[in-house]
């Protein structure tokens, strides 16, 4: 069945590259991501990591380089295919569907498998079946007495959980979160990295994240970009003492110290 | 909680139309109901699922043309040739549709006005459209061999009932596991393909159901007035529809209906007393309505009765 080398790693990248006319966002990346794991991508701003997402997501086509997810290469599937493989992503700036209530932005993504997303003959009350498993997911992230709210009104860290029960609504193997806790306050931060671990149980998380309380946190492996490559790899107590990480971080600093 | 008073609503719509031919001049409401229902398939893809056809009115113009030549020329009884009017509405739509749903935005707009104005030209050379002068004198025929539709008020009956079928049918996919997902692509696209929807096959359904339904308001609009001329297929007729739209209420399953029921009034209300100066009026209304009412007739109307109601359920 599975090759006993992909076993560990829930998916794989060689040589990965993207090229915007000359310029060199993402330079043949290598990712290993370990089944179970939260695996954080950090790096300095413009380091390449939504680029990667993108990639793996198929959300941009790579200019070289293979990607695998358990094994199988699936570089060349478009985006929802990856996704229906159990590849689940979140967006940066929060993917909700303001206008549709929180409970209906749930039951969206537990429409998929009920097979009648295409039935427009059919009453939305057939969609009722979905509801228990979906405010179970809104239970799970803290949401349940936001179900009937009109979406665009919740506060906006409401909104990440609420992408996340989305997400998680797929089951997917493997979730891919760009900055979950970005533009929060600090309350918010501390519920959603305690919601990511929660819910990294049974799963493979990705995650690319600014704030280095969470990233310490929470991560189990991290890869540090810097200008498109892979920089540094490891766990957190590694990755902060390498040199190159902190040149990259405070490099400027250091060489302006230097020419003067 | 609002439902039961909307339901209200429909029902007391219906009993008037019910009764309107004895007050009304028939014609002008069946051109009406005839309009609100293109307006109204129109709306399913700009207001549920967010994509702007700026090439609607070919739709239109082909369910007229084909029901109108299957009618004079080939003699078919009426009930097959407004069938025929509608399924090659459908297949200019899916033909179209694919072509187009391959781009967004304004360009998805652009798309549509092109192909559009492709089948255009190609009405005007063929003969079966009778080119400029289009298709006169188009029998009625009767309904099932024994309604004789070339009474009005028999014929008014009939687009009556298809106009309340197309307008169920519009509300059921609205409020369908379909509909929802429009919805959802209409909210945020990249978000519903990244939960593993082939987007572009909803699109695709969505704008055949929505060509289909204008072909049926082209093919009724050929009985009422015994004639099909390219005016029907005419970029103007494109416009007015985006017009209606934005004007009764984008994205409110009755917003359609009140703007084609006022632009249509104004029409004939003004045509003999202000002459060409219609058009500079509908332009005035469509610059206050983008101006001072953006969410349209319906939309403005909905909610303020929530901010008096103080409720914020959207139905």
């Amino acid at each position: 069945m599975q090759n006993p080398a992909t076993d560990d790693f829930i998916l794989t990248t060689k040589n990965l590259t993207k090229e915007f006319k000359g310029f060199v966002a993402v330079n043949d990346v290598s990712l290993n991501v370990r089944r179970g794991e939260i695996h954080a991508l950090i790096g300095p701003n413009g380091a390449g990591k939504t680029t990667c997402f993108n990639l793996l997501t198929k959300f941009l086509e790579p200019t070289r380089g293979a990607i695998h997810f358990n094994g199988v290469d699936i570089t060349h599937e478009k985006s929802a295919q990856i996704a229906r493989r159990g590849v689940v992503r979140s967006f940066q700036i929060s993917a909700v569907f303001p206008h549709l209530t929180v409970l209906e932005n749930v039951r969206i993504a537990l429409q998929r498998n009920l097979g009648t997303s295409f039935h427009f003959w059919k009453s939305e009350r057939t969609l009722d079946v979905l509801n228990e498993r979906a405010m179970a997911l809104l239970g799970d992230v803290g949401l349940t007495e936001y179900a009937k709210t009109i979406t665009v009104e919740m506060p906006y860290g409401r909104k990440r959980a609420l992408e996340i029960a989305t997400t998680l609504a797929l089951e997917p193997e493997l979730m891919l979160l760009d900055e979950p806790t970005q533009g929060m306050g600090h309350e918010d931060v501390d519920r959603v990295m305690q919601l990511i671990k929660k819910v990294s149980a049974n799963r493979t998380i990705l995650m690319v994240e600014h704030n280095m309380k969470v990233v310490a946190g929470i991560s189990d492996t991290i890869t540090v970009l810097a200008r498109g490559a892979v920089l540094s790899e490891g766990n957190y107590a590694k990755v902060a003492a390498d040199p190159l990480v902190i040149e990259a971080y405070m490099g400027t600093e250091a060489n302006e110290a230097e020419a003067a | 909680m609002t439902m039961p008073k909307i339901h209200f609503g429909y029902l007391g719509l219906f009993v008037a139309l019910l009764f309107a031919p004895f007050f009304v001049y028939p014609v002008l409401v069946m051109k009406v109901m005839c309009f609100a229902l293109f307006a109204c398939a129109f709306n399913l893809l700009l207001g549920y699922t967010g994509l702007l056809s700026f090439g609607h009115a070919v739709f239109l113009g082909t369910g007229a043309y084909v029901t109108g030549h299957v009618l004079k020329e080939w003699g078919w009884p009426t009930e097959l040739g407004l069938l025929a009017g509608t399924l090659s509405a459908s297949v200019l739509g899916l033909l179209i549709g694919a072509l187009a749903i391959r781009r967004q935005g304004i360009y998805f707009a652009m798309v549509t006005l092109a192909l559009a104005q492709m089948v255009y030209f190609l009405f005007v050379q063929s003969t079966f459209t009778g080119g400029e002068d289009g298709l006169q004198g188009i029998p009625r025929g009767t309904l099932l061999g024994v309604v004789d539709l070339a009474d009005d008020q028999s014929l008014y009956y009939l687009v009556l009932a298809i106009c309340v079928g197309a307008f169920w049918l519009i509300h059921r996919t609205i409020h369908s596991p379909f509909g929802q997902i429009l919805k959802a692509v209409r909210e945020n696209e990249a978000r519903v393909v990244s939960l593993g929807f082939d987007v572009a096959k909803y699109k695709l359904v969505a704008f055949v159901l929505s060509a289909t339904l204008a072909g049926l308001a082209g093919a009724t609009k050929v009985l009422v007035f015994k004639f099909a001329t390219l005016t029907d297929a005419h970029w103007h007729a494109s416009g007015e529809v985006v017009l209606m739209t934005l004007l009764g209420g984008m994205g409110t399953a009755f917003g359609p209906v009140v703007g084609a029921g006022v632009i249509i009034s104004l029409q004939s209300e003004l045509a003999d007393k202000v002459g060409s100066l219609v058009t500079v009026i509908m332009g005035g209304i469509f610059v206050v309505c983008v101006l001072a009412f953006r969410r349209g007739i319906v939309g403005e109307a909905s909610a303020l009765y929530q901010r008096i109601a103080g409720t914020k359920d959207i139905h």
